[in-house]
Order: structure tokens, then C-alpha cells, then sequence
């Protein structure tokens, strides 16, 4: 057993060794973790604010010559630290499936059609108040073979920075009432009382009347600032 | 739950190309900048496959030990690299300088990959800084073996950094 559920903002991600989820197998340290030194390294991060990234970046729907396919979305929140505050000019990144659990990708070889209008990646720099806002499509579930008649439940990859390497995120924010979510050992490696963070809230402020559904998703970094550390 | 509770980490998945090849920047500096090196490796699994799905990010400080917002204009000292279908990764930056008292350099590094449910942490030092190792408040409360998977030894300017995420040759990874 690797000791790497003592801390607070561990308690709340999932273990490395993950049974379920059976890529973890090979993949999974079985070494002790060793205790993140305190230095200034880990106390600062990457600073993106400057890049090139345009509110085209930021619509999935606008991407080519025509609409994609689907049931098109508004999907806002904000970044934030473990504190509440925001997290102001730092990059969010996304990917994922076309509506029909497709990705744009050679290595996905489920038999469900590509959308040439969708490649189904977007980015944005969070503005003043930690927020950011994609327009897309909600993506498909689909089958993977990670046990017999496996279906990932419909999700969306973030990608995000905090201030501090430490704030470092990738996850996967899921919908609001998908009854695959129960059966997804990647949605359940994570503790019962912490998996409500990675689903949206549909939210009828954010919709687009006449135009598209809204969902709300707030991602919050870090925890691990203000952990005591040793050297 | 309180509004401030972390979102919890989940994989990066096989297809994260779609999402991260934009922002593929292996290349801190030129590779003809004075003083560039090149950090290279291969990831491989618990049983010694290379690890042709992972994403390789680093962060580390300017040469003058600085970091960002507070350093020269684009020096953001981030790189991220999409493994090979060997697993390899190479990054070229410059060494970076020192950041505090009984801190060799070293390079921050992160590993993503499909299988991961959260990234890996390690650090990069470098093997030609022998005295600032030993001297490293991090590497020397280590026994000599863990302490040298993080440790590249140095060929022709370029740092070997192999990453084994689970085995006999298993890197130090950090938790906190």
C-alpha cells in the first residue's frame, strides 16, 4: 500500500492503485512517496497569460467550415484556489468525444462516426475573476475494454494551471444524472464524498435561450499550499 | 464539502493529443543558445515497456534561480513533451540556477499518462553537480539508490533521465 493518503489534498484524488481501472496495473508507483520538499520551485509555476489564445480557441462550434453535429452546450465556471479566490490569466485546456463518443484521434477505434466540423479541442485564458466559458457539443459516452461492456459516461478533459506547480490539474468533469457514472471505475476511484466535484450542475442562468443548454463547472486547485511540508 | 474543496485529479486518458499537441514545447531555448542542454529520457511501465502515451511537463528557474513573473521576458520555464511511441521525451532548456541554500538544481517534472489517475512528481537533478547534491536537502535524507533515480547522469550535454513509474528501477515520486 502506497502511503500517499495522508494529506489533505490526496484524501480527495484518487490512489495511484486503482484495481478497477486496469491500466493502473503497470503504471501505479509501489514505492513510499516521498514528501514533496518545500521549495521554491513548487511554490511558483509557468505563467501563461501571454499566450496567443483567441475567443475562436474557446468555441468548439466555430472550428471549420460547418456546425458540428450534437446538442450544443455553454459550459462556464471559474478557477479557483482551495481558498475560494480566483485565479485570474491562466490557461484552461479541453478535449474530448464528438456527440456521437467519438474522438478525432487515430488511436480511438470505436465504430461511431467522425464529425468533420468537430476535433473537439478548445482553450482559454480565465479572466479577472477565474472565469473561463467554451461553447461545444455534449460529448457521447462510449465503450472501452477495461471489462465486459464497459461505457465511459460522457466527460470533458480538463486541463488547467494554478499559481504554483503544486496547483498542477488534470481531470475529467462528467454530467449531471448519467447513470454510467455509478459503473465507471475511473469516475469511482475517487473517494464517495469527493466524486460530486467532478460533475456539472446544469444551470438555466447559463443557457442561451433559443440557442444552447448550460452547464456550470467550477475547478479548484490546490489544497496543498498551505499543507505543512518537510524539507 | 465546502466550496474550496479540490476538484479531485482523474487520468489524462489515451487521446489527450487532441487536447495538449498545441502547446508541445520541448524547447525551453534554441538548441544553439549558449548554454543549452538537453534533458532526454524514455518512461516505462512495471514491467519495463516503454510508456508510448505520456505527456512530460517541467518547470524550473532561469539560470539566475528566478522564476516567473519575475523573470526576463519569456522565460516561462515550462516545457511539455508528448512521449514517442518509444516513450521517449527530450527537452532542451538551459541549467537552471540556484533557488535557495542546500538546493542543488534541479528541474520540477510532472508525468501524465493513461493509467495515471493523478500525475507523477520528481524531481530532475543533474549527475555533473556532485557537491551540490550531496549537499541537497532533499537527496541526502535519501538512501543512495532512491536518491540516484533522480539523478541524470550526464553524456555529451545531454542529461539521461529515465522515468520508471513501477518496478526494480521504480523513480522517486512525491506525494504531499
Amino acid at each position: 500500500m502506497v502511503s500517499n493518503q495522508v494529506t489533505k489534498g490526496l484524501e480527495l484524488d484518487p490512489p495511484y492503485d486503482s484495481p478497477g481501472y486496469r491500466s493502473t496495473q503497470l503504471r501505479f508507483p509501489k514505492r513510499p512517496l516521498l514528501v514533496l520538499p518545500e521549495g521554491p520551485t513548487e511554490l511558483h509555476g509557468p505563467v501563461f497569460g501571454d499566450l496567443a489564445v483567441g475567443p475562436g480557441d474557446a468555441d468548439l462550434t466555430r472550428q471549420h467550415a460547418g456546425e458540428p453535429l450534437g446538442e450544443r452546450i455553454v459550459l462556464s465556471g471559474r478557477l479557483l484556489d482551495d481558498r475560494g479566490r480566483p485565479i485570474a490569466n491562466q490557461l484552461v485546456e479541453v478535449w474530448q468525444a464528438n456527440a456521437a463518443g467519438r474522438y478525432a484521434h487515430a488511436g480511438d477505434q470505436h465504430p461511431a462516426p467522425l464529425d468533420a466540423n468537430f476535433t473537439g479541442a478548445g482553450r482559454c485564458i480565465s479572466d479577472p475573476d477565474g472565469g473561463y466559458r467554451f461553447v461545444t457539443v455534449k460529448p457521447g459516452a462510449y465503450p472501452w475494454r477495461n471489462h465486459t461492456n464497459a461505457w465511459r459516461p460522457a466527460h470533458i478533459h480538463f486541463s488547467v494551471f494554478g499559481r504554483a506547480f503544486t496547483e498542477r490539474l488534470v481531470t475529467q468533469m462528467y454530467f449531471p444524472g448519467d447513470p454510467l457514472l455509478e459503473l465507471d471505475p475511473i469516475f469511482r476511484s475517487v473517494s464517495e464524498r469527493a466524486r460530486g466535484r467532478m460533475v456539472s450542475e446544469f444551470e438555466l442562468a447559463t443557457t442561451v435561450e433559443e440557442w444552447a443548454l448550460g452547464y456550470r463547472f467550477d475547478v479548484v486547485v490546490g489544497g496543498h499550499l498551505a499543507t505543512p511540508m518537510i524539507g | 464539502m465546502g466550496e474550496a474543496d479540490p476538484t479531485p485529479s482523474q487520468t489524462v486518458g489515451p487521446f489527450f493529443d487532441i487536447g495538449l499537441r498545441w502547446l508541445h514545447t520541448p524547447e525551453l531555448v534554441g538548441p544553439c543558445v549558449p548554454g543549452a542542454i538537453r534533458i532526454a529520457g524514455q518512461v516505462f511501465d512495471g514491467v519495463g515497456d516503454p510508456i508510448p502515451d505520456a505527456v512530460i511537463e517541467i518547470f524550473q528557474a532561469d539560470p539566475d534561480g528566478r522564476f516567473p513573473p519575475d523573470t526576463e521576458t519569456g522565460w516561462r520555464g515550462f516545457g511539455r513533451c508528448l512521449s514517442d511511441p518509444d516513450g521517449g521525451f527530450r527537452f532542451v532548456t538551459v541549467k537552471p540556477g540556484s533557488v535557495a541554500a542546500g538546493s542543488a538544481p534541479h528541474v520540477d517534472v510532472s508525468v501524465f499518462a493513461r493509467g495515471l489517475l493523478q500525475r507523477l512528481v520528481t524531481r530532475c537533478y543533474f549527475g555533473d553537480e556532485e557537491r551540490a547534491n550531496a549537499a541537497d536537502r532533499v537527496l541526502r535524507t535519501l538512501g543512495d539508490g532512491v536518491a540516484a533515480t533522480m539523478v541524470a547522469p550526464a553524456e555529451d550535454g545531454t542529461y539521461r533521465f529515465d522515468i520508471h513509474v513501477q518496478g526494480e528501477k521504480e523513480t522517486a515520486f512525491f506525494a504531499w
